[in-house]
Parts: structure tokens; C-alpha cells; sequence
């Protein structure tokens, strides 16, 4: 997503691509310059992986002070799946709802930016990115204040008998799903925008040429041109949304907890490390599965 | 109405028929401005909070119009040495993931080496993981390590400096990558040595991509609770000052901070890229 920021908010016209990189020749001094950092992610974030993995497979009747001891306990991912299967497909679910929200928000706010923002593209980039500038916990909080019973939205849709008298938002699945609608929806905006905008507009043109409506033009021309942005984005959104506490926990009550918030109690109050480090596998390996087969989806349909 | 009718009642002059063309012609644009304010209407409760009066506790409501809050942005118990706590975390995880994230672009883009496929992995993944994956196996690691009760300030650091480094290693690559590697053969063919090129021509070059993969870094560090959360053991950062204000009542002051943050990151890019335009004038 960084490059895509800087490749968005860069000079409005990028230069032609320079000739090819200077390689050096020299094998010793590439591996000196990657290796501080590439060690620093193998001890941090690899190695980690393999300690949850061992976690989730520890005896579960050890604890903190008495020490754990691994005894290849695979039961603990059958448990783990029986006592939170709900919260895993409530993550899902929330997660998948708003990924699609921020799809159909999103892309004609990238289109727009894209094709008709002229001097005010990189004016209106910035505007994308600009509510990241403040803290996303307080962010969240002021749709608390907003989702509000006696808050405008609230009253409004009670004057329309959208919701009943007693009707409220907060605490409901609709302010879990809208609090995450918003705070991923620029990860979706930004890779559809980088997208939309390396289309070459002779493309479109010509579809128009050959008399496609401009509809017809957009859903055979434009729209799978974009296709990599609609991949990537949705990625981008749903994964971090999947894996997000603060949503359900400040808009949502104990019956939208999702995954997060179960794999953060189980860690930190009720130190049940194999139950949590179990189910954080399983949502890992849950995500890994899911964006393989949509990748290879969105692949085909892209070769059709 | 045939196509046909219809088309021509679209393309006639009145004023109507005007209008509607405008409208229809601008209806992706209206929307997308629709959508902007929908982002902006969170970040204006914010700015608004911070001048709340505050007087009925426990309910997060707007009371009266007050400077208090600005005038006193350190009265709640705990909150200014959370944001330093952050600060301090934040500028030392953006200087380490900046120095260890431009050597890994560098050699990614300028040398060739074994295992680039594999160090490509190793850099993408942590941006597609969730937090709470990442938060989790690092505690894991931690605990077990034997450091489990030493959570705090060393354990954030490290995880802060983890999930910047693809962040920076993406952002300074893009720029990277887009140089015009003619310039630093120009500056060989004028007999500037390696040295020279690379401090004369090269690293001013790329330098606005490492200054936005810091700033990048800083504002991921300053920002991130799931990760930190797991962590830190009974240190508190800024964020966490909030999830625990959050669970009793909320003070006006974090939202002084949220509009602090707001305008102080709103005036460097904008700032930033004022420059990057003069600049670019000055060159044509």
C-alpha cells in the first residue's frame, strides 16, 4: 500500500521508465545490505509463527507459572473450534460484508479520482488518506458518538420507522460492520485508484469507436482492466478486518465479539496461551486458504 | 420513449435537458465527494469533542463549547506520558525500520543475489497478515524465550520496528525503481567515483521516498494497539491509554490529541508536496 501512496500522491505525470537498474555484479555487499533486516524479519515474524504453531500444540493443562509442555495436543484446535466457531464466522461474515461495502463505495471514488478529478487529483488522494492522520481508536469512537441512541442517525431512521421507537445502532452488527467499512475503506480506494489510473484511455476510446455504450465500455474495457486494484484492495481490506478487535469491542457488544477479540482474552485474562495460539492458526490458515482460491478465481476470470 | 427520442431530448439545449447532461456527467464526481465527506464526518466529531465541556460522565456526548480542554490537554492521569511513551517508541522504531528497510531495497533493486525471491516473501507477508496473527506469535515467541515477564518497552520496540520494515522496504523500492539510472551514469562519465555518485546523485534522488517511508513508519507506530496490546506488558502507549479510557469514561483531552495528530500530519504532506511542486516548477 506504501508504494502505491507514493506512487498516488507523486508528480501527477511519472517519468518513462528509466533503462535497466545497474546491477551490481557484486554478491558479497547485496547480501550485506539485506541481511540486517532480513534477519530482523526471520527472528521477529517467521520464527514467531513457528512459536505460535508450538504453542497451539502444548499440553493445555500447564499455565504461566507452572511452565507448558509440549505434548502434540491437536485436540486443542478441536476445542478451539468448538467453543468459538461463532466468533471465527462472525469475523468472516463482518469482514466479507465490509469488504464488499468498501468495493462499492470505493470504486467510483478511485474511478472519479482516476478519470475526472483533473487538477484536483492529488487535492483529493490526499483527502483519502487524510482521516488515517488521526488516531484510529479515536476514529472509532466518534462513530460511537455518532451510532448514538439519541444521535441524528439513530432518531433519523426512527422518524422513517426504519427502525423501531426502541431501535438502536450501537451495540448491533450494522455498527461493527460500518465502524470497519470505514477505517479500511482508503486500503480499498488506494490500490483501485493506482489501478484505474495506469489504464491507457485510448482503450476506452476505442470501445467507444466501436459504438459500446459507455457502460458496455466500462464493464468490458475498464472494469477488467482494474481487475489487479479490485484483487489487491479487497485483500488489503480483508485481512486486517478479519483479524480487528476494536470495532466489535467499542461499537459492538459481547454478541458481536469476533475472533480478535476471543484470541486477545484468551492471551491476556484468561492465559489459556495453546486455546489462543490454536485458534490464531486457524484464522491464519483460514485467510491463507481463502485469498489462494480467490486469487486463483480472480486469475482465471481475468484470462477469459 | 425510443432510444432514439430519448437521445435527442438529452442532447437539446433548454435549460433541463442541461442540467440533467450536467448531472449525469458529474454523477460519479458528486458521488465520490459524497464520499469524502462520509470520511470527514468522523475527523469533524473529533475536532469537535476537543472542545467539549464534558459534564455528563460516562456517556459520550457533545455538552457546551469549551478552551479548557486545550488550555489543560495534560489533565487526565496518565495520558501525556503515554503520548511521550509513544514518541519515544515511535522515533526509534522509524529509525530502525527506515536504516534496516533502505539497505533491503537497495539491495533488492541494485544487486543480484540468491534467495531474492525468498527475501520478497519474507518483506510482503507481514502486510498481509492480520495483527492479532503477528501479536500473537511474537508473544509467543516472547514467552517462549523466558522474557514473558519482561514485557514493556524492548518488546514494543521490536515488534514496532517488525511491521514497519515492509512498509519501508515497499516505499523506498517504488521510488527505487523509478530513477533514471542515466543521471548516475552521467555523474561516472564526469569522473565522479562510487562514492561521490551515490551521496552527490543517488541518495538525494531517493531521499523524499526514505523521508515518506519514515514518516509512513512513524504514524504505523504511533497508531498501532493490536500488536503493541499483546506486548507490552504493563507499559501503556498512547493508543492503549485510549482502549482503557474507552472501557470507563472518555476525557476530552484524546480527542486535543486526535485533532493535534490530525493538523500536525495534514501540514507536513501538505507541506511536503507544495514543496515537491515548487520544485518541480523550478526544474521545467
Amino acid at each position: 500500500m506504501a508504494a502505491i501512496m507514493e506512487s498516488g500522491v507523486g508528480p501527477e505525470t511519472p517519468p518513462p521508465p528509466p533503462p535497466d537498474q545497474p546491477k551490481s555484479r557484486n554478491r558479497f555487499s547485496g547480501y550485506l545490505l539485506i541481511l540486517p533486516g532480513a534477519i530482523w524479519l526471520l527472528v521477529f515474524f517467521v520464527v514467531p509463527l513457528y512459536s505460535l504453531v508450538a504453542t497451539s500444540l502444548y499440553d493445555p493443562t500447564g499455565s504461566v507459572i507452572d511452565g507448558y509442555t509440549m505434548t502434540w495436543h491437536f485436540d486443542n484446535y478441536v476445542s478451539a473450534l468448538q467453543d468459538f466457531w461463532q466468533p471465527l464466522l462472525r469475523s468472516l461474515v463482518y469482514s466479507g460484508i465490509a469488504t464488499a461495502l468498501c468495493l462499492a463505495i470505493g470504486y467510483p471514488l478511485a474511478y472519479a479520482i482516476a478519470f475526472k478529478a483533473g487538477r484536483w487529483k492529488n487535492l483529493m488522494l490526499v483527502l483519502v488518506i487524510a482521516p488515517f492522520f488521526t488516531s484510529f481508536l479515536i476514529r472509532t469512537l466518534s462513530w460511537k458518538l455518532i451510532l448514538s441512541d439519541n444521535g441524528v442517525i439513530v432518531s433519523t431512521l426512527q422518524w422513517l420507522h426504519i427502525l423501531g421507537a426502541d431501535g438502536r445502532l450501537l451495540n448491533t452488527p450494522v455498527a461493527v460492520i460500518t465502524g470497519l467499512t470505514y477505517n479500511f475503506l482508503p486500503f480499498m480506494v488506494l490500490p483501485l485508484y493506482a489501478s484505474l489510473e495506469k489504464i491507457d484511455h485510448r482503450l476506452i476510446e476505442a470501445a467507444g469507436d466501436l459504438y459500446a455504450s459507455p457502460i458496455r465500455g466500462f464493464a468490458k474495457v475498464t472494469f477488467p482492466l482494474s481487475l489487479p486494484g479490485v484483487v489487491a484492495g479487497t485483500l488489503l481490506t480483508f485481512i486486517p478486518a478479519a483479524g480487528d478487535y476494536i470495532n466489535a469491542k467499542l461499537l459492538g457488544s459481547p454478541n458481536e465479539r469476533m475472533v480478535g477479540n476471543v484470541i486477545q482474552n484468551l492471551f491476556t485474562d484468561a492465559n489459556d496461551y495453546p486455546a489462543a495460539g490454536a485458534l490464531s492458526v486457524i484464522l491464519m490458515l483460514l485467510i491463507v486458504v481463502m485469498v489462494m482460491t480467490y486469487i486463483r478465481r480472480a486469475g482465471t476470470e481475468e484470462l477469459v | 420513449m425510443t432510444a432514439l427520442a430519448q437521445r435527442s431530448w438529452a442532447q437539446g439545449g433548454g435549460p433541463v435537458q442541461r442540467a440533467w447532461r450536467w448531472f449525469t456527467s458529474h454523477l460519479v464526481m458528486l458521488f465520490a465527494i459524497l464520499v469524502l465527506v462520509y470520511m470527514f464526518i468522523p475527523i469533524a466529531v473529533v475536532v469537535l469533542m476537543s472542545f467539549n465541556t464534558h459534564e455528563t460522565k460516562l456517556v459520550y456526548q457533545f455538552d457546551g463549547f469549551t478552551m479548557y480542554n486545550w488550555l489543560h490537554p495534560c489533565e487526565p492521569q496518565g495520558m501525556c506520558e503515554a503520548v511521550r511513551f509513544s514518541v519515544e517508541i515511535g522515533l526509534l522504531a522509524t529509525l530502525g525500520a527506515t536504516i534496516l528497510g533502505t539497505l533491503m531495497a537497495f539491495a533488492l533493486v541494485r544487486h543480484r543475489f540468491a534467495g531474492r525471491s525468498a527475501a520478497n516473501l519474507v518483506i510482503f507477508l507481514p502486510m498481509a497478515s492480520p495483527e492479532i496473527v503477528m501479536g500473537s506469535s511474537l508473544l509467543a515467541l516472547f514467552i517462549a524465550a523466558g522474557v514473558g515477564g519482561q514485557l514493556g518497552f524492548s518488546t514494543i520496540l521490536i515488534a514496532h520496528i517488525m511491521f514497519c520494515l515492509s512498509f519501508v522496504v515497499v516505499t523506498v523500492k517504488a521510488r527505487l525503481t523509478g530513477l533514471d539510472s542515466r543521471l548516475e551514469q552521467a555523474a561516472m562519465d564526469l569522473y565522479a567515483n562510487e562514492w561521490q555518485t551515490f551521496w552527490r546523485v543517488t541518495f538525494p534522488l531517493v531521499f523524499p521516498g526514505i523521508l515518506a517511508a519514515a514518516l509512513l513508519s512513524f504514524s504505523l507506530s504511533f497508531d498501532d494497539f493490536i500488536i503493541t496490546n499483546l506486548n507490552a506488558g504493563t507499559s501503556v502507549t498512547f493508543p492503549m491509554f485510549v482502549w482503557g479510557a474507552a472501557q470507563r469514561d472518555i476525557p476530552p483531552q484524546i480527542n486535543v490529541i486526535g485533532t493535534a495528530m490530525f493538523v500536525i500530519a495534514l501540514v507536513l504532506v501538505v507541506g511536503g508536496e507544495m514543496n515537491s511542486r515548487r520544485r518541480a516548477k523550478a526544474m521545467s
